[in-house]
This record gives C-alpha cells, sequence and structure tokens, in this order.
C-alpha cells in the first residue's frame, strides 16, 4: 500500500504528513470540516468539491496537514459520509487506508431535532446510536428515543 | 436475579425474565407486607411536573417500605428549576441525600439524562410523551392477576393510541407473550407506524378497528384510554368521535366472563360510571396494584429483595 502511486486528487495540494478524507457525498465536506471542527484545530486544511470520483459522479476530498485522524474521529464522519475512505500520509506517502464504519454511537456533533428533548434544555449533548430497519440506517437519539433518518439530522450538525 | 442499582426508565430496556421477575416481587408485596423491609432507606420523590396520582402511589409504596421520602411536588415552586440549574446538577446532588430517586420530568429523556448523573437507582415516572414504565409494569401485573397468565391473551387497546405512551409501552411489552392484539381509535388517532413495525417484526398478530362493538366480545383485556379533544385538529372530528369511543355498561352484554375493563386513570366520560360496579370493572384495583409494582421495584434496585 504504502508505494500506490497518489491518484490524480492528491497532486493538486499535495500533503507531506496528515489525513486525506476522500469519497466524501458532493457538497458535504463543509459539514465534516464543522463536524470534526478542523478550522479550529490551527491545522492546514484545504477542502475540494467536485472532483470527478472514477465510479460515480462528482466527490469532494478534504486535506488535513499535520494531523492523523484516529479511526473513532474519523467514524463520526460516517455520518455524513458513509462511503469515505481515510488515507493516513506520512512522508507524501499514504501508510494507511481505511474506509469509516459506523461507529456504536455518534456523539457530540449534532443537536437532537425533537424540541422536546432533554438534551435542548440541559447543556447534555445529544448521542444516537445507529439501528437498522431492513437496510435502513435510523439513528436513535440515546436520551428522547425518538428515530431519525441520517438526512433528518444534517441541518441540526453543530 | 440481581436489581440492585439498576434505573427503570425506559420498556425496551427490560428483558421479559426482567418482567416476569418484577411481576413475581410484586405478587408477593401484594401477598404479604413488609413494613420496615427498607427502613432508613430515603426516597427523593422528584416531580417537576404535577402528577398527583402517580407521585402518592410511588411515596405511599416508599412509606409502606418503611422509608423516609423528601421531594417537591412541583419544581416551579421550588428552587431547583427555578433558579434555572441543570438538571443534570440537580439530581447530582439530590443523589448525595438519597437512596433512589422517583421522578417525572416534561422533558423526554429526562430520566436517562438523571441516570447519567447519579449512582443512585432512577425510576422514571414518565418523562414527557416518552417512557412510563411502572405503568406499564402494574399494567401488566394487572394483566397477569386477572387472567391467572400473560400468554396467549386477546386484548383490546381503545382510545388514542397515536399519543398515548401507555399503549404504545404496553403493546411493546405484551409482544413478549404472544397476543393477539386490537387496536380500537379513530383513523387520526390508530398506532403509529414504529410501533406497528415493531409488533410486526416482533410477529405479534394485531389489527385495527374504529369501534369498539366489533371487538368486545372477543377478548380478555379491555384496555380504555382517554381521547383528548387537544390532540384534534379539527373540533368538529372530536365532536362526531367523542361518543364513539365510551364504554357503556349494557355493551358489556355478551363479553367473555373473565373480561377485565382496565385504565390507566383518571378517565374522563369514556367509561359510564355504571360500568364500575359490574365485575368486569377493574381499573381501581390496576391503579391500587401500581403500589405493590412499586414496592417491588424499590426492594429490588435497593438490593432488599432478589
Ligand atoms: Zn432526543
Amino acid at each position: 500500500m504504502a508505494n500506490k502511486q497518489p491518484e490524480r486528487p492528491f497532486k493538486v495540494y499535495t500533503i507531506k504528513e496528515g489525513t486525506v478524507i476522500d469519497h466524501i457525498p458532493r457538497g458535504r465536506a463543509i459539514e465534516i470540516l464543522r463536524m470534526l471542527k478542523l478550522v479550529d484545530s490551527g491545522n492546514f486544511v484545504t477542502m475540494g468539491s467536485n472532483f470527478k470520483s472514477k465510479k460515480k459522479g462528482y466527490k469532494d476530498i478534504i486535506k488535513i496537514e499535520g494531523k492523523e485522524l484516529t479511526p473513532e474521529e474519523v467514524n463520526q464522519v460516517a455520518l455524513l459520509a458513509p462511503k469515505a475512505t481515510i488515507n493516513i500520509i506520512r512522508d507524501y506517502k499514504i501508510v494507511d487506508k481505511f474506509v469509516v464504519e459506523l461507529p456504536e454511537v455518534f456523539e457530540d456533533m449534532v443537536k437532537c431535532p425533537n424540541p422536546k428533548c432533554i438534551t435542548n434544555m440541559d447543556p447534555q449533548n445529544a448521542k444516537f446510536i445507529p439501528t437498522f430497519e431492513g437496510k435502513e440506517m435510523l439513528l436513535q437519539c440515546v436520551y428522547c428515543e425518538k428515530l431519525f433518518k441520517p438526512e433528518e439530522l444534517n441541518e441540526y450538525v453543530k | 436475579m440481581d436489581f440492585k442499582g439498576k434505573d427503570i426508565i425506559s420498556i425496551p430496556d427490560i428483558s421479559k425474565q426482567e418482567i416476569d421477575h418484577v411481576l413475581a416481587i410484586a405478587a408477593k408485596m401484594k401477598k404479604k407486607p413488609n413494613p420496615s423491609l427498607l427502613k432508613d432507606k430515603v426516597l427523593a420523590s422528584l416531580f417537576y411536573e404535577p402528577s398527583t396520582r402517580t407521585r402518592l402511589s410511588f411515596e405511599t409504596a416508599a412509606e409502606r417500605l418503611g422509608m423516609r421520602v423528601i421531594g417537591f411536588a412541583e419544581a416551579g415552586v421550588s428552587s431547583s428549576g427555578k433558579k434555572g440549574e441543570s438538571l443534570h446538577d440537580s439530581i447530582k446532588n439530590i443523589g448525595l441525600y438519597a437512596d433512589v430517586i422517583a421522578m417525572r420530568h416534561p422533558a423526554e429523556g429526562s430520566a436517562r439524562l438523571a441516570s447519567e448523573a447519579t449512582d443512585k437507582p432512577i425510576l422514571n415516572g414518565g418523562d414527557g410523551a416518552n417512557q412510563h414504565p411502572t405503568q406499564t409494569l402494574l399494567d401488566l401485573f394487572t394483566i397477569k392477576e386477572t387472567q391467572k397468565k400473560l400468554s396467549g391473551l386477546d386484548i383490546a387497546i381503545v382510545g388514542d393510541l397515536k399519543f398515548g405512551r401507555t399503549t404504545h409501552s404496553l403493546a411493546q411489552a405484551l409482544a413478549y407473550y404472544n397476543p393477539r392484539l386490537y387496536f380500537v381509535a379513530p383513523e387520526a388517532l390508530q398506532m403509529p407506524d414504529h410501533i406497528l413495525k415493531f409488533l410486526k417484526k416482533n410477529k405479534v398478530k394485531f389489527s385495527q378497528h374504529e369501534k369498539i362493538e366489533n371487538v368486545i366480545n372477543k377478548v380478555d383485556i379491555l384496555y380504555m384510554t382517554r381521547i383528548q379533544k387537544e390532540r384534534f385538529p379539527d373540533p368538529l372530528e372530536y365532536e362526531r368521535v367523542k361518543n364513539v369511543y365510551v364504554l357503556t355498561e349494557d355493551m358489556l352484554e355478551g363479553v367473555k366472563p373473565n373480561m377485565k375493563v382496565m385504565h390507566p386513570l383518571p378517565r374522563v366520560d369514556e367509561i359510564e360510571p355504571s360500568v364500575d360496579k359490574t365485575k368486569h370493572a377493574y381499573y381501581f384495583q390496576q391503579a391500587e396494584n401500581g403500589l405493590y409494582v412499586r414496592q417491588g421495584l424499590l426492594g429490588l434496585v435497593l438490593g432488599k429483595l432478589k
């Protein structure tokens, strides 16, 4: 894996050490930046939109210089980009590459859309657990127990 | 079975074995009072919104086991809540004084949040429209008491099935016991989709009806609930259905001899007072059973009953 040739998008803004999040659905990168608090992190971050994807249509890409995201951090991305791949870069080379996995719980990233939920009154953050109804993923608020489709949560990203 | 320290927050958290155990313990409490079982233990009874019935039931259950009770009946008139202290902090504090906390709060998920704020067991007496598990447990206890079993019964649930959390939890809990369910409600107030999906997934047989008369002669339990006027966007629609979901004495003519009428109370008009004196009325005994179920839970979560 380490000697794999860099793909075209990496040439645009090559990073020396850090993380590339690839295969983000078009238009979602901005929300992911927000969710991972990357702008505030002080790291050098570049974001690209409308890259042509080999497999299907267009995609977004995020590159973070000087920060290797942990799988746990990255899994939180699964809410917005369930098919994203993560490339860990050291000395301009991809040293690790993995696909995001659904975490057991989504924490600290989304507010509960239910206005009667205690998390909208107390300082406690909402948490969501993925559950499946057939193939469809739904997210259940740990507190009010209401079920939501992932796209219903998008506008509640903090 | 060890319940010590366990929270009772939500019916889906509780397994069938656990439910059966709680019901067995409650039956023991009903048979044989135990006035000093929890002597010197303290119950905090925290009612952030009024519910005289549930509060008195919890507090009486505690007193009957020798406990002392602290708390408030309405947060509006006490300090916490008003000063803007978070629920988390007030529960954390009260957890230092009490051995167990019974609470009702208007926000959904409040009991779950409370359980994270303290190590002391939380008994959820209602968190908004979400859960009210002790009600469901006392319902199951009463069904079992009247029918001598829980499995394979024909049960009709009548009234506001859309917004009534009592009916949702009851249907979910009954799914453990292979029932045949009849949902009787005006179309606009029928069981929500997620409950029906849950029942299908658990292979529960059910059907939906618009009239009590269509099912009353088939069932072992007729579980009545109130239809609230505020639930109807159109007041005219309420006027149209309000008399359809009223149980009268003459409707009981052809019912099974073992059939019992239940209701979580308070009732308004949906059961005529003349039904009270029939052998089918069981709603007041049902309310009394809440006492034994709550006694059982207090003993269990404090580790004094196994
Ligand atoms: Zn919630």
